[in-house]
């Protein structure tokens, strides 16, 4: 053999390939495929209370889902949930690598402290914002009280919510200002200075130059916190407030757990799963179909 | 256009000191070219002209005015950047037209302005061109006319032509010098490049370890400089450097001979000196120096023969036409190409 053979016969026959690809496989299949398919078969049945005769009964469970007002109103406090997380993660994110990129003395340190939430678990995040902000133990609850502001969320709805929201974006932030950093690295720094030169302010600059280049990064960020937002919340939620008080907090997520685990309606659950798992494929196609038109360079 | 003043700039990274004071005064029109090897501070002067670094101490004037404190939005200068540096997630259009923007011109005039320096650089066609799609040449023009554009006071080139390829190189550097010429505008050109410099500078910075070596026009610097470190960095192949001392009012060499010298510099007897002289000066005929031939670069018109002295010092010759002489050669050395520099100092002695 004098010469290199062409990749398509580097291996002989189809076995060995196969056998490469057969982990990441079994995998995808053992932990994707397969409970997926669970949920949708599951999602045409209907159980009996005590789980003991199904029957098949098509769609009808998405329809009943798709007409209950309360799922339609946990839907809308979805998408205002996962909105306020995705902006509010990205923005301080976005600040921090901003501040982060500068020559400032003691920027390794803020970085490392910054990358540290994303090391935290969901649950213990959660218990960490309900030592702080519980009305009666945590030290800024107690202090709102004490100037004469009637925090408690576990009697508010809208204190909750902005609690739970809180917490979730502050878990999220660390991921992002990851990438804004990388991404803010990467822009040259003889551009920012033929911008300088050219007469641009640094604020100015920041939103002709830096900005521009930086939007497929916010824009994959975007589509992760949504997605993030739509199923990573549920320890947090249910660590602060168990989708209470009455239903104020109670995300699609968490009503999939309610309706599945605590009421034992498996149909509705899993049609409510499926419904969830079609918005995030739809998400994710958006995400690359738009990320690969906007690359700049 | 403006006139550029530099006085005693000294800058300081940390403790290493890069400039040791700079003075530099130019015309109106002037094409200034700062050349020297990587390290020498050529950069850091440009980029404290631009307003990209701050000096640690001295004063920068454009056009007469006191520009040291102010950020390089307010200078009114215009950089040709080593990488180009275009923005790009902008059309060539929107490249040019950026800085104009900035200074709330109308668009009809920011319109009329790029269509004007397009046509000067020949970019027409490539304004709806994001800088990804163009070629490396291409990528320069665009650069260059970014800085046309803005109309600045002055124009400073960061070795816009070391990324391109040798043809193209030679090609911009004369449109470069022909731009120049036609708007006027006075500029700054820094490269390590001694070609670039003498074929495009009016006058000539050199640089070594953060001191101006000399400022003077390129045959000047050729003909007449100022230490040894300037004379073996312009002109190719290297200036020969010989050791000797004074005696009499001529150069005796380490090696034996006795040089006269058309003037006589007022040297005590025995100062130690450096003579140097053009391997271009050096022609073969008895009575001078006899080099042992290692290697013979044949260039056509010319050829250039490397070798060594009887006491070992490396000696560089370019004779005319073609040798073929193997083994000694004897040179001459004209008394009228003779360059006298004190040893200590590398300083040169003299007229």
């Amino acid at each position: 053999m004098s010469r290199p053979a062409p990749a398509s016969h580097l291996f002989r026959g189809t076995a060995l390939p196969w056998l490469l690809l057969l982990p990441q496989l079994v995998i995808t299949a053992l932990f994707f495929f397969w409970p997926a398919g669970q949920a949708v078969w599951q999602s045409l049945l209907r159980e009996d209370a005590f789980g003991l005769r199904s029957e098949f009964v098509g769609l009808e469970n998405f329809a009943d889902v798709l007409a209950d007002p309360t799922w339609l109103a946990a839907f809308g406090r979805t998408l205002l949930f996962s909105g306020s997380v995705a902006s509010l993660a990205l923005v301080s994110a976005l600040f921090l690598a901003v501040q982060a990129d500068r020559n400032i003395r003691g920027a390794s340190v803020f970085k490392t402290l910054l990358i540290w939430p994303y090391a935290v678990a969901p649950a213990v995040a959660a218990v960490l914002w309900l030592f702080m902000f519980h009305p009666n133990i945590g030290i800024f609850g107690r202090m709102l009280n004490a100037a004469g502001i009637a925090w408690d969320y576990k009697l508010n709805g809208d204190q909750a919510m902005l609690l739970v929201i809180v917490a979730s974006a502050w878990k999220q932030v660390s991921y992002n200002f990851i990438f804004f950093l990388a991404g803010l690295q990467s822009i040259p720094k003889s551009v920012l200075e033929a911008a300088a030169i050219d007469g641009a302010s640094p604020r100015y600059r920041f939103w002709t130059v830096v900005f521009p280049l930086l939007s497929p990064t916010a824009f994959f960020l975007l589509v992760v916190n949504l997605v993030y937002a739509f199923f990573d919340t549920f320890g947090v939620i249910h660590a602060l407030t168990q989708g209470g008080p009455g239903k104020a907090t109670e995300t699609l997520i968490y009503r999939v757990y309610t309706d599945g685990v605590v009421n034992l309606n498996l149909g509705s659950s899993a049609a409510q799963s499926v419904i969830l798992m079609v918005l995030v494929v739809g998400l994710t196609f958006m995400q690359f179909r738009y990320v690969e038109r906007r690359v700049h360079y | 256009m403006a006139t550029l003043k530099l006085t005693d700039i000294k800058k300081q990274f940390g403790t290493t000191q890069v400039l040791h004071g700079v003075d530099l005064n130019v015309a109106e029109g002037e094409m200034i070219v700062i050349v020297g090897a990587s390290g020498c501070g050529k950069s850091t002067l440009l980029r404290i002209v631009a307003g990209l670094e701050f000096a640690t101490s001295g004063q920068v004037d454009i056009g007469g005015q006191d520009v040291t404190g102010l950020d390089p939005a307010e200078r009114d200068v215009a950089m040709v950047f080593q990488n180009y540096a275009l923005y790009p997630h902008m059309s060539v259009f929107q490249n040019m037209a950026y800085g104009l923007k900035i200074r709330r011109m109308a668009p009809e005039d920011i319109r009329k302005r790029v269509a004007q320096a397009a046509a000067l650089l020949g970019i027409e066609a490539l304004l709806e061109r994001r800088p990804r799609e163009l070629s490396g040449g291409q990528r320069q023009r665009v650069a260059m006319g970014r800085a046309i554009v803005r109309e600045p006071k002055l124009f400073l080139f960061d070795e816009p032509l070391s990324n391109l390829d040798a043809k193209l190189r030679v090609q911009m550097r004369a449109e470069i010098k022909r731009l120049q010429r036609r708007l006027g505008v006075t500029s700054l050109f820094v490269t390590h490049d001694q070609v670039e410099a003498m074929t495009l500078g009016d006058r000539l910075v050199v640089m070594h370890q953060g001191h101006a070596a000399q400022v003077a026009t390129p045959m000047e610097i050729w003909s007449r400089p100022a230490d040894t470190y300037v004379a073996s960095f312009i002109g190719s192949p290297a200036m020969n450097f010989l050791p000797g001392t004074m005696e009499g009012g001529a150069v005796r060499l380490d090696l034996g001979l006795k040089l006269h010298l058309p003037a006589t510099p007022a040297l005590a007897d025995g100062h130690k000196v450096t003579l140097g002289i053009r391997p271009e000066h050096l022609c073969p005929g008895a009575g001078g120096i006899t080099m042992n031939l290692e290697l013979l670069e044949p260039l056509g018109s010319e050829t250039v023969a490397h070798g060594r002295l009887p006491d070992g010092t490396e000696l560089t010759a370019r004779l005319p036409g073609e040798v073929t002489t193997e083994g000694p050669l004897s040179l001459l050395l004209p008394s009228e190409h003779l360059h006298l520099f004190d040893a200590a100092t590398g300083k040169r002695i003299g007229a």
